[in-house]
């Protein structure tokens, strides 16, 4: 092959093999998106019923049921104007509180009740997060408004995980 | 009077900060000599300013000054003084200004180590620092103010997050930040070199090792952020991929090219468009993951809507440094040239395909961290992007750069001969192969992916050894000490770093493959037995710390089958009494070979507990493995060639007979 034939086939390899390495990152994004649903959304049968997504507002007072011999905890988390039942097996953050904010990531049943396998609660406590701040404002225009107080380390210190 | 001598301390800094961008490039610019001369004056002036800001807010963070806002959103007296000063950074404002101090430091270090270098560059390296400068002290001055006060002074402060009064968050912060800021001097050389219209080998090896410097900084921050989320956060994970996270990975994905980059600059001028363009998105990278963590903007896009004078500045900063770069690249890289060419087998052709795969991988970690936040801004719905996506990608594409990170070192420049590099890696290929497929089953259980993380790791420790082993026996000194000696610290620097990130992946290999991780629910008197060891759980008691009340769960630790016990681990649940706040602080026992790690849930009815209880095989080993990269970055500083004036002199000399030639 000549020098120039030689250096265009490696530049095409070149472009193919970031073809394909494109193509597998965009497939890999498009699988892992999870999406965000209020109570209302759930309730109005927005959200898809095979696919995992995210539900977001407030712990409903009086509505945290414990199981008394296993790690199964029942609860309902409400926008104000929609509830949703929840359970999630494992062990619920430190912030996980009657009254407070709460994310909730996990799938819907065929009995409406939304199965978690993994609960986010923000680490300041006045602090709601952001989705479900975002939940309480689309329903009922209460309106939460608070800028962050320490960014770096809070943010990942909100989750716990099934593992 | 101390937060306003701080403060005023702040204008003087922004006003010389301003003067050490102006003159001296303006002197570069017109050969004025006495114009170039003031940046270190200047810069050394900058210096002192700054680090007398600093110390006037730790002093109002260690004095319990509750007059200054920043003090009582964020310290409070019954604080321990370590963390009364670690506050000082705990905040926006304070982090800001230990970034400036950073910026400050590495600009006078700039100063004092570049005596050697032509003055043109040297001054023009010094003033754009100064500019970056200009832009967070202005930034601090105009919107985010660590000073303000709070007039009548409140009686206590609101305390310090507790997650955040840790040993490690005394030193995490200033070590990543000292890898971001480090990047700004690669970045101020990359400008320099396009504004003189030159790059050259003599660039390369000048801009090197500050690079080096910053990388190995940045290392070491990154791993002690993932140390202290793994004992602090309680639930026994290393590393989320949360946009925090990344925000810290995404320049050191561009570092790491960009310090490979720069060793085919340096040793071949090859590359050189490109290793300019890597080092401006190191430090554009490190200038947006500041600004994501520390605006807001990722626990709330809104918190940009609330506070527009903070976003529009910050906004109007990045497009002013990141785009005014770029266009000087595009206008200027033309003249810098391409370099000489390499055969499709070369060391070179392998640090591209490193390079390519790094940087696909660090545009992966963006689309994840970045499109969710598009999406918020524009209202067009919430959505996250989770670990899965982020490990679907990596591994793939890390692969592959792994494997070939052990040829490369082994490869000849320009041309290599195929026959010749199996000759010499046929033993580690052997031994890796051997390993992937025997040793998985030893630890109880095949698995491709196990398999696969010990091929690449035993492939680059076995590489490593041969290489040494033939530089060693090719050494004409006489004795194996005067041989070792002999080597180049860069190599060995390489050698360690390499060898970090083999120990790192077999770490990550053996924790993905065989934690074993149990949620359950214990009442004094259970046992439970994870990966050898049985727990018994003794019941709970409540312990006084300094600002919080405990209760601490209390565990036996056994080894299976035998009635000794070998260790009492107790893990506490923690109220803080400032803010009310709960806190886990998980029992960790360390182990070469494995941790075990012990944590309180919650209590779930009378006297039962939920109780996390992990084996953890060589998590250690992921830090371990950082730590060796960091190493590695150290001793590579420590060449001689570095710092001997003369070999930067001849190098100079040679740089400019290569561009002749």
């Amino acid at each position: 092959m000549k020098p120039r034939t030689k250096r265009a086939a490696w530049i095409a390899a070149g472009v193919a093999a970031l073809g394909v390495a494109v193509a597998l990152v965009m497939n890999a994004f498009q699988s892992n998106l999870v999406f965000f649903f209020t109570p209302s959304d759930v309730a109005e049968h927005k959200a898809p019923r095979d696919r995992t997504f995210r539900i977001g507002g407030l712990v409903e007072e009086g509505s945290v049921k414990r199981n008394s011999d296993a790690l199964t905890v029942a609860f309902r988390v409400t926008d104000s104007v929609q509830t949703i039942p929840v359970t999630f097996t494992g062990i619920l953050p430190d912030l996980f509180k009657e009254g407070k904010g709460v994310v909730a990531q996990g799938k819907l049943g065929s009995d409406g009740v939304f199965r978690a396998s993994e609960v986010l609660a923000k680490h300041d406590e006045n602090y709601m997060p952001p989705e479900a701040a975002e939940a309480l404002e689309r329903a009922g225009g209460r309106h939460l408004d608070k800028s962050s107080f320490a960014g770096q380390m809070e943010t990942k210190g909100n989750r716990s995980a099934k593992p | 009077m101390i937060p306003e001598l701080g403060h005023f301390a702040l204008v003087i800094a922004l006003a010389l900060a301003l003067a050490q961008t102006v003159l001296p490039l303006i002197g570069a610019a017109t050969h004025r000599r006495t114009l170039m001369a003031t940046a270190r004056p200047i810069a050394t002036g900058q210096f002192l300013f700054v680090a007398l800001a600093f110390a006037a807010l730790a002093t109002s963070f260690v004095t319990s000054d509750f007059s200054v806002v920043n003090v009582a959103t964020n310290s409070n007296t019954r604080l321990p003084t370590a963390y009364k000063f670690a506050a000082t950074w705990g905040s926006h404002e304070g982090s800001m200004l230990l970034w400036t101090l950073m910026l400050a430091s590495w600009t006078l270090a700039v100063a004092a180590f570049s005596r050697h270098l032509p003055d043109r560059l040297s001054a023009r390296v010094i003033g754009v620092m100064g500019f970056v400068s200009a832009g967070f002290l202005l930034f601090m001055l105009l919107t985010s103010n660590p000073f303000a006060r709070h007039v009548p002074a409140l009686d206590e402060g609101r305390d310090l997050n507790p997650l955040l009064q840790d040993p490690g968050m005394v030193i995490h912060p200033p070590m990543l930040y000292m890898g971001y800021v480090g990047f700004s001097v690669a970045f101020s050389f990359a400008i320099a070199a396009l504004l003189e219209g030159r790059l050259d080998a003599a660039w390369a090896r000048w801009s090197r090792p500050w690079t080096t410097a910053a990388w190995s900084f940045l290392t070491i921050g990154i791993a002690l952020g993932s140390w202290w989320a793994y004992y602090e956060l309680g639930w026994g994970g290393w590393w989320f991929w949360d946009p925090v996270e990344n925000a810290s990975f995404m320049p050191w994905l561009a570092g790491t090219a960009l310090i490979h980059s720069l060793a085919v600059t340096e040793k071949r001028g090859t590359f050189r468009s490109w290793t300019v363009l890597l080092a401006i998105a190191a430090f554009s990278l490190s200038l947006v993951g500041t600004f994501l963590v520390r605006s807001g903007v990722l626990t709330s896009v809104h918190a940009f809507a609330t506070d527009p004078a903070r976003g529009i500045f910050i906004l109007i900063f990045l497009v002013i440094v990141i785009g005014g770069s770029l266009a000087l690249f595009a206008w200027r890289a033309p003249r810098v040239g391409l370099g000489g060419g390499f055969a499709p087998v070369s060391r070179e052709s392998l640090l591209l395909a490193n390079n390519i795969l790094l940087a696909v991988a660090l545009a992966a970690v963006m689309l994840g961290t970045l499109y969710p936040l598009f999406l918020d801004a524009l209202g067009a719905g919430k959505i996250s992007v989770g670990p899965p996506y982020f490990e679907a990608v990596f591994a793939p594409l890390m692969a592959p750069a792994v494997f070939l990170m052990a040829i490369g070192p082994v490869a000849s420049w320009k041309r290599a001969e195929l026959p010749a590099l199996w000759t010499r890696l046929k033993w580690a290929f052997g031994v890796a192969v051997a390993a992937a497929v025997i040793l998985p089953f030893v630890f109880g259980r095949w698995s491709p992916w196990v398999a696969l993380g010990l091929l690449l790791s035993i492939w680059v420790i076995g590489a490593s050894v041969a290489q040494v082993r033939a530089r060693i026996a090719g050494a004409a000194q006489p004795t194996l000490g005067a041989k070792i000696a002999a080597q180049p610290a860069h190599w060995w620097g390489m050698v360690v770093a390499h060898l970090g990130i083999a120990i790192f992946i077999l770490g990550v290999t053996m924790v993905k493959g065989y934690e074993t991780e149990r949620d359950i629910r214990m009442v004094p008197g259970d046992k439970t037995t994870v990966g050898g060891f049985e727990f018994t759980f003794k019941g709970t008691k409540d312990v006084q710390g300094p600002n919080y009340i405990a209760v601490q769960g209390q565990f036996e630790v056994r080894r299976e089958g035998s009635p000794d016990v070998v260790r009492i681990m107790q893990p506490e649940k923690r109220a803080y009494s400032a803010e009310g706040q709960t806190m886990t602080e998980a029992a960790i026992a360390t182990r070469l070979l494995g941790d075990l790690y012990v944590s309180l849930g919650e209590p779930v009815s009378d006297g039962a507990w939920g109780v996390r209880v992990y084996h953890k095989p060589f998590v250690d080993w992921i830090w371990g493995g950082c730590f060796l990269m960091a190493l590695g970055g150290f001793v590579a500083l420590g060449d001689r060639r570095y710092r001997s004036r003369l070999a930067a002199r001849n190098a100079a000399a040679s740089g400019l007979a290569a561009k002749a030639a």
